[in-house]
């Protein structure tokens, strides 16, 4: 099964554009990155720059509505993922628990959705999805 | 934490050490044997400790303690012996003291080394291959017996003693706990590599049993190519070895049916192709060919897989280049199942004629009696060509030869749509399956 591990460092929300970390603590993060790719479970990751370079588009009354960052208002923002393949839950929060990570920081670990998760009615539903995708018709 | 909690953290904590742990103390003990029962008797101890006293911070490192104190007790415990035996004195005890191997600092070193070498002992050549596959799956992909068992459609007993029978081969024949060097190394690398291709492709096509793929087998085998590919990184062929597995594995969730029925290559649905890991396999591959890997045998069916992965449809596949690439791979690992799959790609590049004429010529000889894809391809180009009927008797054959209950399924299906179009004189049977190219292989 497949785990994403969402890091979720506070005060990332107000971080100014281009901020980036610090060579120690990226330093400390590449080895624990090595050591997933050594374990051969890590599957992709990626960091992302901080909210002020982004944007939100929100839905209120049916209607998409763009804001520019930072969403200093927001209580978590997200601060990079890793896509990891292990056996279990438990495995996952082991690896996560494992991270160098700092006081301000939360991992939240989520099980990624498999087509075989859904209930049948979802299923269906879903079964055209990925061929609209790819603009295929619909395999036999 | 309640104790079914503590129990699964405990295993999954297993499952991240227990090879290293195990590779950690083979180095000091010398013998992997006795460094499985030390590592298991670790994790005895935690499954008795850690319900009470909670998971601890960093629990490898406490398995590794408690394996090494109990190192340590055994070493001395065989020390007393062997001084009551030689009525040894006492200058010579305490040189032993003095003797104590330094353990901290044997494990502190780069467990890396250590890793490699329990790869290579568990799927040394004194072993048979069933032996090596338990052994590495046992060791390095830190499965239960229970659970090989289980892939392997075998009993508990007969793995458990599967394994026990490989410890006391690898001490009796005083396998030495290293990387081999020079010539012997390629070889012995190519073993290794066959074990975790024979483990993926067990899950990928299960050769006997009711279901048509086991995933976690798949699974455990991409972890050890992966793992494999960061001990050896300058290795081109294990680089091809995980470019083939990320390639076929990305098609795992198209080739199964709901019902768990086998979904040939023509008929998946390419949209549920797993793009992360074709993304990998393709970096995987590029990885091999960059190295001078290009034409071995993995990396070539590697790229024979690329060639599907990059098509959109079946038609906008290049059968040209993949009839190439057969031609490669027969040249290089000759074999009547390649020759077979080369027929499949020169009938999609050429025409179904062109390729039953090479089927006919493999089925006049030996080599492929019995080989249930050999009817299900000739069943195939037949029905292409419009003779249906000889089609159908050819699929039933196939049925007749498979010990897999679903492609078993599947195969009657098709000698049954052969009789409908027989009926209805012309319309287009229900499924226009055919051999997936690479995958129909399992001894490249």
């Amino acid at each position: 099964m497949r785990f994403m591990m969402l890091m979720l460092p506070a005060g990332y929300e107000k971080a100014a554009p281009g901020a980036m970390p610090d060579a120690g603590a990226v330093s400390a993060m590449m080895k624990y990155n090595e050591s997933l790719q050594k374990a051969g479970v890590l599957l992709a990751l990626d960091g992302l720059h901080p909210p002020s370079m982004g944007a939100r588009v929100s839905f209120s009354g049916g209607r998409p509505k763009v804001t520019d960052g930072p969403f200093t208002e927001a209580k978590e923002v997200l601060g990079g993922y890793w896509m990891i393949q292990v056996k279990s839950k438990e495995e996952a929060v082991e690896w996560a628990s494992r991270c160098p990570a700092s006081d301000n920081e939360v991992i939240e670990v989520r099980q990624v959705q498999e087509f075989s998760d859904f209930p049948a009615d979802v299923k269906a539903a879903a079964a055209g999805f990925p061929d609209l995708q790819s603009g295929q018709q619909k395999g036999s | 934490m309640t104790a079914t909690d503590t129990h699964r953290a405990i295993e999954a904590v297993w499952r991240i050490e227990s090879a290293r742990l195990i590779a950690g103390l083979a180095r000091i003990v010398r013998d992997v044997g006795r460094a499985e029962e030390l590592a298991q008797d670790a994790l005895v101890a935690a499954l008795e400790q850690w319900p009470e006293s909670g998971v601890p911070d960093n629990p490898g490192a406490w398995l590794m303690a408690t394996a090494k104190h109990r190192a340590i007790d055994l070493w001395r415990r065989n020390k007393l012996v062997e001084r009551k035996h030689e009525e040894l004195g006492r200058e010579l005890e305490a040189r032993q003291e003095m003797a104590v191997p330094d353990l901290d600092a044997a494990l502190d070193d780069d467990v890396g080394d250590d890793l490699l070498r329990l790869v290579f002992t568990a799927c040394h050549p004194v072993l048979s291959t069933e032996a090596r596959v338990a052994l590495t799956l046992r060791l390095l992909g830190g499965l239960t017996t229970e659970e090989i068992a289980r892939a392997f459609l075998v009993s508990e007993p007969t793995i458990a003693q599967r394994i026990v029978r490989a410890k006391r081969t690898l001490a009796r024949e005083r396998v030495p706990f290293e990387v081999p060097r020079g010539a012997e190394r390629a070889a012995r690398l190519s073993s290794v590599v066959e074990v975790i291709y024979l483990v993926f492709n067990e899950g990928y096509s299960a050769t006997a049993g009711d279901d048509w793929m086991r995933p976690a087998l798949c699974e455990d085998a991409l972890r050890l190519g992966r793992i494999l590919a960061e001990l050896v990184p300058e290795e081109p062929e294990v680089h091809g070895l995980v470019a083939l597995m990320e390639i076929q594995a990305s098609r795992s969730k198209a080739r199964v049916g709901p019902s768990g029925e086998p979904i040939l290559l023509f008929d998946q649905n390419r949209a549920l192709w797993d793009h992360l890991l074709i993304r990998r396999g393709l970096t995987a591959l590029d990885r091999a060919v960059a190295l001078g890997g290009a034409r071995g045998a993995y990396a070539l069916q590697a790229a024979i897989a690329a060639c599907h992965a990059r098509a959109q449809t079946p038609e906008a596949t290049d059968w040209t280049r993949i009839v190439g690439l057969y031609a490669d791979l027969a040249e290089i690992a000759p074999s009547p199942v390649v020759d077979l799959n080369r027929a499949v790609a020169h009938a999609m590049a050429f025409g179904p004629q062109a390729g039953l004429d090479l089927v006919d010529a493999l089925a006049s000889g030996p080599s492929l009696r019995g080989y249930h894809l050999l009817p299900s391809v000739r069943g195939d180009l037949l029905r292409k060509l419009g003779r249906t009927d000889e089609a159908r008797r050819e699929f039933e054959r196939a049925a007749s030869l498979t010990r897999n209950a679903r492609e078993r399924e599947l195969l009657l299906e098709r000698a049954a749509a052969c009789l409908i179009k027989l009926d209805a004189r012309g319309e287009r049977p229900s499924s226009r399956g055919k051999l997936e190219g690479a995958e129909g292989s399992r001894d490249p």
